[in-house]
């Protein structure tokens, strides 16, 4: 176990400087010249040439890519996560300040779905092709179908319609004011929890129907085992292993969406930070939270991984 | 042609939902071509005798804030959206899918190394990747293209790689090896012909997914650039106004989910009918958790029910 536990760290450190390698390709050597990144084709062209030279120098953007690159790697182990271009706020205050909220969202749209999903996919396996099977899939497949950010945006309009719903504009973190901060949170929350949600019931009841095709459920069957009994205890733990898996591949759909539905619902979090810097081309910004929406998408999976050792004793030996 | 005619009917009547799917899908495209024929009104044209007027008989989707008949630009939005789907899908799935072929038939250090560059690409969230590309080489329709093909590969890659390394164990296979024809030769002839399934079945279904990472880069606004009509350049510019009017958030939106619902449920029909043994273990690996460690568990518990998708996730984990 300890040796699949290194053999998987040292993996994950790999799949980061990867992605790393990959982000500062594209943001410093795609659009050849950072400057025009930063200031717009027209900013740039009416800029004089020794402001040009000193900008750069301040950024650090006139030595060698190489050089560069590395000294982000230093930064990043250091913690020094650099400032903003058009702000005075650093990377890591705008992350301590604000991501805190997106971390909620992001967990508790993680319970909402399997609160959720586990329970409608049971039911569905439990009687294919029943009525309340028919209904739990037809909305799986309209939760999957209808975007996120949309979903929030007829939220927040009908909230606006019936209760006069405002957007947060500042931050209200849970240990301020935990009844204020789940207002915020909540909408977002939902909207990414149901969706994922679909796709765990669906998971969940294609995995059920194949176990409780299985030799074993037959036999819990005949020696007379209570039919709840052979669902909760012999067939559902073997077919929790694959819905625990695409828990941590749909994160991806949760950071992704979660940056869209923080739009959507106008919450103040880390998502809505990102879009800002990207439409601002703030590169520095850019660069070390698309690092950091990454490296949870990768730690969290290998997170997965793990449980996946813990609970399967096949891996965590073969 | 008869066939073919036959052949369709026969998959429409087992498939009933996703005939319907491709028939709207159908619909959807026609609507996209014939969008000048179509539309009532120009979609570009402001009318500002007209600004903001809900759905009457005169525009019966309404007009936007500077006067544009909503239902002229959600027909031309058809355009852009699928345009945009079509062809990042195209670049992505197709490119990533030779790829994968490339990488199961040649196998050896050419696919480790492929295997790890695509890992990285996977784990980025979709949609902040696709964000981070198209800021660095600027918004515009072929960057957003690009910025969302690039997304799709890693999923082409690793599907296709897995039928891949199946079907270079075959007989007819190694027969073509020992006749001595070229490694490109027997890829081109005998490997990818079997690899065109499970690639239209990845096409269709990642259609969906593109659709709705354009509308979210639209929405966020680092998408394709206004005025063009776009689904998700109208969200977005509906919520330019304090109280967005219902709309303008309710029928682009209702037009996103309905092509994405139209070609998920196409995607999941072409795929019960191509192989319905594949379904469970094949869904893994279309979401992406076609990782090494899962696929040894998936691949054991379904094997004894499934010969055939045993095979393919285990091939997976190899």
């Amino acid at each position: 176990m300890r040796k699949y536990l290194a053999r998987r760290a040292v993996y994950a450190v790999g799949t980061l400087l990867g992605v790393s390698l990959i982000i500062f390709v594209v943001l410093r050597i795609l659009p050849g010249d950072p400057l025009v990144a930063i200031l717009g084709v027209e900013g740039h062209a009416q800029m004089r040439p020794a402001d040009r030279v000193r900008i750069m120098a301040d950024l650090g953007l006139s030595d060698p890519l190489p050089l560069q690159y590395g000294r982000w790697l230093v930064d990043i182990g250091a913690g020094r996560l650099g400032r903003s271009f058009f702000r005075g706020d650093t990377v890591a205050e705008l992350i301590l300040h604000r991501g805190p909220i997106s971390a909620e969202i992001g967990l508790l749209a993680l319970v909402i779905s399997w609160l959720v999903g586990l329970p409608v996919g049971i039911l569905s396996a439990y009687r294919p092709n029943s009525i309340p099977d028919g209904v739990a899939r037809t909305l799986s497949v309209l939760f999957i179908a209808i975007p996120g950010f949309w979903l929030g945006m007829l939220i927040v309009l009908a909230l606006l319609f019936w209760f006069g719903y405002k957007a947060p504009i500042v931050i209200v973190h849970v240990w301020e004011n935990p009844w204020q901060n789940l207002q915020i949170v909540i909408g977002p929350a939902m909207v990414l929890g149901l969706a994922q949600g679909a796709y765990i019931a669906r998971m969940s009841r294609s995995c059920l129907l194949e176990i409780i095709g299985e030799d074993f459920v037959r036999t819990a069957r005949a020696k007379g085992v209570r039919e709840g009994r052979v669902v909760f205890r012999h067939a559902l733990p073997n077919a929790l292993l694959p819905v625990i898996t695409i828990s941590g591949v749909l994160l991806g759909f949760v950071l992704g969406g979660s940056v869209a539905v923080e739009q959507a619902f106008g919450v103040p979090g880390l998502g809505r930070a990102l879009v800002t810097a990207v439409i601002e081309r703030d590169i520095i910004v850019v660069q070390n939270l698309v690092l950091l929406y990454a490296s949870i998408f990768v730690i969290v999976n290998v997170l997965v991984d793990l449980s996946y050792a813990w609970l399967d004793p096949r891996i965590r030996y073969g | 042609m008869g066939t073919v005619l036959g052949e369709l009917a026969r998959f429409a009547r087992r498939n009933t939902l996703a005939a319907v799917g491709g028939f709207v899908g159908l619909a959807i495209m026609f609507m996209a071509v014939a969008a000048p024929l179509l539309a009532p009104r120009d979609p570009l044209k402001a009318d500002f005798r007209r600004m903001n007027k809900p759905p009457d008989a005169q525009s019966i989707f309404g007009t936007d804030q500077v006067g544009r008949d909503t239902l002229s630009r959600v027909i031309y939005g058809a355009r852009t959206s699928l345009f945009v789907a079509f062809s990042a899908v195209l670049l992505g799935t197709t490119v990533g899918s030779l790829w994968g072929l490339a990488c199961g038939y040649l196998r050896g250090r050419f696919d480790l190394v492929s295997q790890r560059i695509m890992e990285v690409l996977q784990s980025f969230p979709d949609l902040i990747l696709a964000m981070a590309i198209s800021m660095a080489i600027g918004t515009g329709l072929t960057a957003v293209i690009f910025a969302i093909a690039v997304t799709r590969i890693p999923f082409g890659g690793r599907v296709i790689r897995s039928v891949a390394l199946s079907i270079r164990e075959m007989a007819y296979v190694e027969a073509g090896r020992a006749s001595g024809a070229s490694a490109l030769r027997i890829m081109t002839f005998h490997v990818l012909p079997q690899c065109v399934a499970p690639y239209l079945v990845l096409a269709t279904t990642h259609l969906g997914v593109a659709i709705v990472i354009e509308a979210a880069l639209g929405f966020l606004g680092v998408g394709v650039p206004p005025p063009t009509p776009t689904w998700g350049n109208m969200l977005a510019d509906s919520i330019t106004a304090l109280v967005p009017p219902w709309w303008l958030v309710l029928f682009p939106g209702l037009a996103i989910t309905v092509t994405v619902l139209a070609f998920n449920l196409l995607g999941d029909g072409i795929r019960d009918t191509l192989d319905p043994r594949l379904s469970p273990a094949f869904l893994r690996l279309v979401t992406g958790s076609g990782r090494a460690r899962t696929s040894v568990a998936g691949g054991a518990s379904a094997a004894s029910a499934t010969p055939a998708a045993g095979t393919t996730s285990a091939a997976g984990a190899a």
